[in-house]
């Protein structure tokens, strides 16, 4: 399958919640009123607060926060189930606002699918009802929605089920069935709103697997909502992080752990494993020298690029990119210091002092 | 202090003249649009008299296979199909039959009536606030108004009986189905609404898809009362020339004749027992993928 062209640019957008949040959006935007006040004075809730993030084309964009920092409200923003109060929305080129209702139906069934957090299959359907809802939606032929449905549920590995009723699944199954509904669809864009938040450690894990091995085969241009950093790493190619409505942070997920921008990053950061995110790529330095005895992909993690290093009694190696092609040169004594620090970190900022400056 | 002595109340003569002034306005009404009214119910009529003869000029036992092979499909339990027959079996030893038949007609036209009204109205107090204002006072009015007020209004109009008998039982029976279509539609999940949206959904596809067959045992309860409503207003009904059940019961208040008053009473009870069994059977069937259990 081609990659999915379809980018989404979201620029300055606004979002306050309340009886007239038009009225109020100046005084937040220009005014730089905050969250507090805004509820104080006006009783209104500010949302998401001059959020602007650019989300490449056919790859994973995860955005991170605890609950309430408007990560489901800014998924919501670009299938417009949710108005900005004020701010842009293009995908692939088409300003999702200016879209009239007719429009912004069509442009739901073909070019933004949606995966939820409690499923939200239709109980009274099977499986292979529930897979065929979007194509029934989009007025395809019976026999091609069929069709279609069967093969993705066969994809996400469901074959057998096809008959059952969602209340005879267990969770991890139930998201199957909502990942091949939307899956069903072929649209360019797959919003995932906490997904996986639902389920087992174990079953999330599997599910990240199946998401991404997917992934590997559609190219989509997938927003990932979560609150669990590990899954964050995991799966995003890019990872922004949200609080109380703002964007707090974008980067590859190396950039995020390695140099977090606020101590609330920080908070989320300190309990990562920097030896499995972090890769060697994220070390590699410009070569110099005659070339070095070891070398290794760009793709390893830290944690084994030291212990081959350790093994090979060697000081440094050469990391080379997928081709083979050698990209740069890594040393064992930064690798070790980059592991340290991480351990390091976590035991300066449980000193005071440290948190009331953030 | 003759205010607090006993209720300011409006002029004698000024009270008598408004009510003959509404009386004389109806009356006025009535003669004007009476045959304009009763054309308009001519259908309904020809169907209810459709009904009626079917019911009680086909041979009696076919009656009895198709009401017991009906009770099957519903209900899928041979137990009640066993109950069914055996009650339906008494009804006619003791000499019932033709007039259960008739009031078989009658609740089977109100509660077709009751279903193809209140449905849709039960989806307009769903969907607009404003629709549902407007419906809440009057589905009070037509519930708690003693039937025989406005039995007058509908007689002043149709005169005596089977058309404003089954309107009569329509206003009584319908409000069940229109309150639980509502309450059904509303109680549907907002997460499978937000689903339906996020694919595209128009709001008849929601309509149809989600919130109708989510809504369809909340909407089932909703008929089952309406049945019981319709049957509960056979008696009322018959003051006004309905036949059925209700007649018999009526000439034994007035003669004070037990038995027969008795009889025809638990008749009522039967065929009561019979629909509410076997719709709530159906409801429950309905709803199968509820209680299945988990893998």
């Amino acid at each position: 399958m081609p990659e999915s062209q379809t980018s989404i640019e979201i620029r300055n957008v606004y979002k306050l919640f309340g009886p007239h949040p038009e009225r109020y959006v100046g005084a937040v935007r220009d005014g730089g009123m905050n969250k507090a006040e805004l509820l104080d004075k006006h009783n209104h809730v500010l949302g998401l607060s001059n959020v602007s993030l650019d989300i490449e084309a056919g790859h994973i964009q995860v955005i991170m926060g605890l609950s309430g920092s408007g990560k489901s409200t800014l998924i919501r923003h670009i299938n417009r189930l949710i108005e900005p109060t004020a701010g842009e929305v293009i995908v692939g080129g088409t300003d999702v606002r200016a879209l009239k209702p007719r429009e912004l139906r069509d442009f739901r069934r073909t070019s933004a699918a949606m995966v939820f957090q409690k499923f939200a299959l239709l109980p009274h359907r099977t499986v292979l009802g529930n897979v065929v809802f979007g194509l029934e939606i989009r007025g395809l032929p019976r026999d091609a929605q069929l069709e279609r449905a069967r093969q993705w549920i066969d994809r996400v590995g469901l074959t057998c089920f096809e008959d059952k009723y969602p209340s005879q699944l267990s969770g991890g199954m139930q998201q199957r069935v909502g990942l091949a509904r939307a899956l069903a669809n072929d649209a360019p864009i797959l919003l995932m709103d906490e997904a996986f938040s639902a389920l087992d450690p174990l079953i999330r894990v599997d599910m990240q697997t199946i998401l991404l091995d997917l992934q590997a085969e559609v190219r989509k241009t997938v927003v990932f909502i979560t609150h669990d950093l590990d899954e964050a790493l995991r799966i995003g190619d890019r990872v922004a992080i949200m609080q109380d409505g703002e964007l707090v942070q974008q980067g590859r997920p190396e950039e995020i752990v390695l140099s977090p921008a606020t101590s609330y990053v920080e908070d989320f950061v300190r309990q990562v494993n920097r030896g499995r995110v972090v890769k060697v790529a994220a070390l590699a330095r410009p070569l110099a020298g005659p070339p070095a005895a070891l070398r290794m992909p760009s793709a390893l993690s830290l944690a084994d690029a030291a212990l081959r290093l350790v093994e090979a009694r060697l000081s440094f190696a050469d990391v080379t990119d997928g081709k083979g092609a050698v990209v740069g040169r890594v040393h064992l004594d930064e690798v070790v210091r980059t592991l340290a620090r991480s351990a390091g970190e976590a035991e300066a900022s449980d000193d005071p002092p440290a948190r009331l400056a953030g | 202090m003759s205010f607090f002595d006993g209720f300011p109340v409006m002029d004698a003569d000024t009270l008598t003249a408004l009510k003959k002034a509404i009386d004389g306005g109806f009356r006025a009404f009535t003669r004007e649009f009476g045959a304009t009214v009763e054309d308009f119910f001519l259908p309904l009529r020809s169907f209810l008299i459709f009904v009626e003869r079917l019911l009680v000029t086909t041979p009696w036992p076919v009656v009895l296979v198709v009401i017991a092979g009906l009770v099957y499909l519903a209900s899928r339990s041979w137990r009640l199909v066993a109950g069914a027959v055996v009650a339906l079996l008494a009804i006619g030893y003791f000499g019932m039959w033709e007039d259960t038949m008739r009031t078989l007609a009658m609740i089977v036209v109100a509660t077709l009536m009751s279903v193809a009204i209140g449905i849709p109205l039960g989806i307009l107090m769903a969907w607009s606030a404003k629709a549902r204002a407007v419906m809440l006072p009057v589905l009070d009015v037509m519930q708690t108004m003693p039937s025989f007020v406005y039995l007058i209004p509908v007689v002043m109009l149709l005169g005596i009986g089977k058309v404003p008998g089954l309107i009569a039982v329509v206003i009584y029976a319908a409000p069940p189905i229109i309150r639980l279509t509502n309450l059904g539609i509303r109680l549907v999940d907002k997460d499978v609404l937000e689903a339906a949206d996020a694919f595209g959904a128009s709001t008849w596809q929601k309509l149809g898809k989600v919130q109708l067959p989510l809504a369809l045992p909340t909407i089932m309860a909703g008929i089952n009362q309406t049945i019981m409503a319709a049957l509960s207003m056979v008696v009322v009904a018959s003051m006004i020339g309905v036949q059925g059940l209700g007649q018999p019961v009526l000439k034994a208040i007035a003669n004070q004749y037990f038995t027969l008053g008795v009889f025809n009473g638990f008749a009522i009870v039967g065929i009561a027992i019979i629909f509410d069994r076997t719709s709530q059977a159906f409801g429950r069937r309905l709803q199968k993928h509820r209680e299945a259990e988990h893998a």
